[in-house]
């Protein structure tokens, strides 16, 4: 009995070291909780954001014919045919849908859109972030209000007046009118940048003599090219995906049709398949994404340079 | 006398000696932002002026270009956007989509910028992944949408329809209520509605999440261990260490996407063509100009619209100053 007892005391305090040296409180219960949810979270965006893009590439990879008969069907490694990308980049003339002739169009925009933002608006953000002239205060509240009114807003007279220049089908017209959209987002994402370069480093310069435009030319561009690589990426990117005017303005002549407005347009008919157009989304899709992906810690940190102030 | 007239030349040799330079700078300055000027002053602000002054007109398309400065003036174009029955329904679904999309696109994107602040591997493709549906081009982004959500053969209704058991396929995009029974009980959604915003906050969460990020990773490490050592739970540090910092770019975002989304035209216009209950203000506009030609119709809507929207935005601002005041004092 009483060797019994004594081995209870004995055993109880060994005992209570392998019980939880923490005890169960709110802390660890959610650490635990959100360690696990977290992985939940980052699969559920995973899908979300992968699987439409592996749908899309899918399909433009199957014959119709096997789409329809087994929609259901998501593995990869079905039968794959490039079909879809011959169909979609022959000439009309040869039975296609020409994207060739579109994908020429798009490129034509997007990099003259480029070209022209910068030459306006690398002098223009120079000016915001370094020059003081009177109202260089009040320019961002102009740079606000192009962004205030709706696009449909500014399309209504822009069509107006180039369908009186006769200019309304025109490429031109159409980078025209995105340069208006991007030089204030490019002053945006530029200016941040000049300002974090040393004004002693132009200031240098000016005492040696050198010119205002030479020390920007000299000194100032170099320093700011991946601001401007950057900036120029996501012109291009505005460009090459834009749709409102390009529908507003090129709708009647589809030999002037850029991709975006192609593949809408083409979606809209019931006679094209939509595996071919699949092969048409993929081909609109992979520029952009070849781009982004080449410079992607370039053009994120330069559109949200700033946001770290609050 | 003498100290009068040598002060004088004091300041007077000064200004002189400033004056030029600085006259010189504000001359580059003004050459240098000129070519911006006069972009924005033709392509925006003279296209806003001309807008206001189509709607005060009896424009057609087809007289459009006998349309000049000095034509009728008439009212006719507001009375007829403003006792539209279709007006107060297309203001109603485009606040709607706007709330709807801007909560849903910065919600996603707080949620994903806190499940990958913290570094692991992989987490660089997580990442890029996440951008894709900002980056890649709407009408391709609209377009596979629309297949994925197909009644007919759409591989939503098809896992839904034979792995879930739904009773029918669902017409996402085309069907304005549906009926949707939970629990035994009986709902009306707004189908296509739904659909809509959900996709404006699919595509617009990355631009969320960059900034969030951007913020998150800014705020300094030694904030939240002094609270774990506090012994604060994972969403306490959350409510009272991190949100409070993100705040200020959650309210700039706020801003943003509301003007975007309240101005949007093309991610509903290709998505549903403005049917079903989706016919946002823009979408109005487009239909006015194109299908009706109305041209100072479409004027007078979108400057209803572009007014609705600085009324909401006076407003939104007007809380904000009063809830800072509040918090200061």
């Amino acid at each position: 009995m009483t060797d019994v007892t004594t081995e209870r005391t004995e055993t109880a305090p060994r005992v209570r070291p392998t019980a939880p040296k923490r005890p169960w409180t709110r802390d660890r219960a959610e650490t635990l909780l959100f360690k696990v949810l977290r992985w939940v979270v980052i699969a559920f965006f995973l899908v979300a954001t992968l699987f439409p893009f592996y749908y899309m590439v899918l399909l433009s990879l199957r014959t119709i014919q096997q789409f329809l008969l087994d929609p259901a069907n998501l593995s990869f490694f079905s039968k794959a045919s490039a079909g879809g990308y011959t169909a979609v980049l022959k000439p009309a003339s040869k039975g296609g849908q020409g994207f060739l002739i579109f994908l020429r169009n798009s490129g034509i925009v997007a990099i003259l859109t480029v070209l022209v933002t910068l030459l306006v608006s690398v002098p223009g953000a120079y000016a915001v972030s370094r020059l003081k002239f009177a109202g260089h205060r009040q320019v961002h509240a102009l740079f606000l209000a192009v962004y205030l009114f709706p696009s449909i807003l500014l399309a209504i007279p822009l069509f107006a007046f180039f369908t009186r220049l006769r200019l309304r089908g025109s490429l031109l017209a159409l980078v025209i009118v995105y340069i208006s959209q991007t030089v204030p987002v490019s002053i945006y994402m530029m200016r941040n940048y000049f300002e974090t370069i040393p004004r002693s480093l132009e200031e240098a310069a000016m005492v040696d003599g050198a010119s205002r435009l030479v020390v920007i030319w000299r000194v100032s561009l170099p320093l700011a090219k991946p601001a401007i690589m950057a900036t120029s990426l996501y012109v291009f990117m505005i460009a090459w995906n834009e749709y409102l005017f390009a529908l507003l303005f090129l709708v009647e002549d589809r030999a002037h049709w850029t991709v975006p407005l192609g593949l809408a347009l083409l979606s809209g008919s019931v006679e094209i398949p939509t595996t071919v157009l699949m092969a048409g989304s993929v081909i609109l899709t992979v520029p952009i994404l070849i781009l982004f992906y080449l410079t992607e810690r370039l053009l994120t940190e330069g559109l949200t340079s700033g946001a770290e102030k609050g | 006398m003498a100290g009068v007239v040598t002060e004088g030349v004091v300041t007077e040799g000064r200004r002189s000696r400033r004056g030029p330079l600085a006259r010189r700078e504000a001359r580059a300055g003004l050459a240098l932002i000129s070519p911006t000027l006069i972009v924005v002053l033709v392509m925006v602000i003279i296209p806003v002026l001309w807008t206001l002054m189509l709607a005060f007109q009896n424009v057609r398309l087809i007289n459009l270009r006998q349309t000049g400065l000095f034509g009728n003036y008439t009212l006719e174009n507001f009375t007829n956007v403003l006792t539209s029955p279709d007006f107060v329904s297309s203001l109603t679904s485009t606040l709607i989509y706007t709330v709807g999309g801007t909560i849903g696109s910065i919600a996603l994107g707080l949620v994903a910028a806190l499940v990958v602040r913290h570094p692991f591997r992989g987490r660089a493709v997580v990442r890029g992944a996440m951008l894709l549906p900002y980056i890649s081009p709407v009408v391709a982004a609209t377009f596979v949408w629309e297949v994925m959500l197909s009644p007919q053969f759409g591989i939503t209704n098809q896992i839904g329809t034979k792995l879930l058991g739904w009773k029918r396929a669902v017409p996402f995009l085309s069907e304005q209520t549906g009926h949707l029974s939970l629990f035994g009980a009986h709902v009306n959604v707004p189908t296509a509605m739904l659909t809509v915003i959900a996709f404006e906050a699919w595509r617009y969460f990355p631009f969320s999440f960059l900034f969030i990020l951007a913020r998150i990773q800014a705020i300094p490490g030694e904030l939240e261990e002094a609270a774990k050592v506090d012994g604060a739970a994972p969403s306490q540090r959350f409510r009272h260490i991190i949100l409070p910092q993100l705040s200020g770019v959650i309210a700039v975002l706020a801003v943003l996407r509301f003007i975007w989304t309240f101005n949007k035209f093309d991610d509903v216009y290709l998505l549903t063509g403005g049917g079903a209950g989706t016919q946002v203000a823009s979408v109005r506009v487009y239909e006015l100009l194109t299908s009706q030609a109305d041209v100072g119709g479409a004027a007078a809507q979108a400057m209803v619209l572009a007014a609705v929207l600085m009324v909401c935005l006076l407003g939104y601002f007007a809380l904000l100053g009063r809830r800072n005041k509040e918090g200061s004092a």
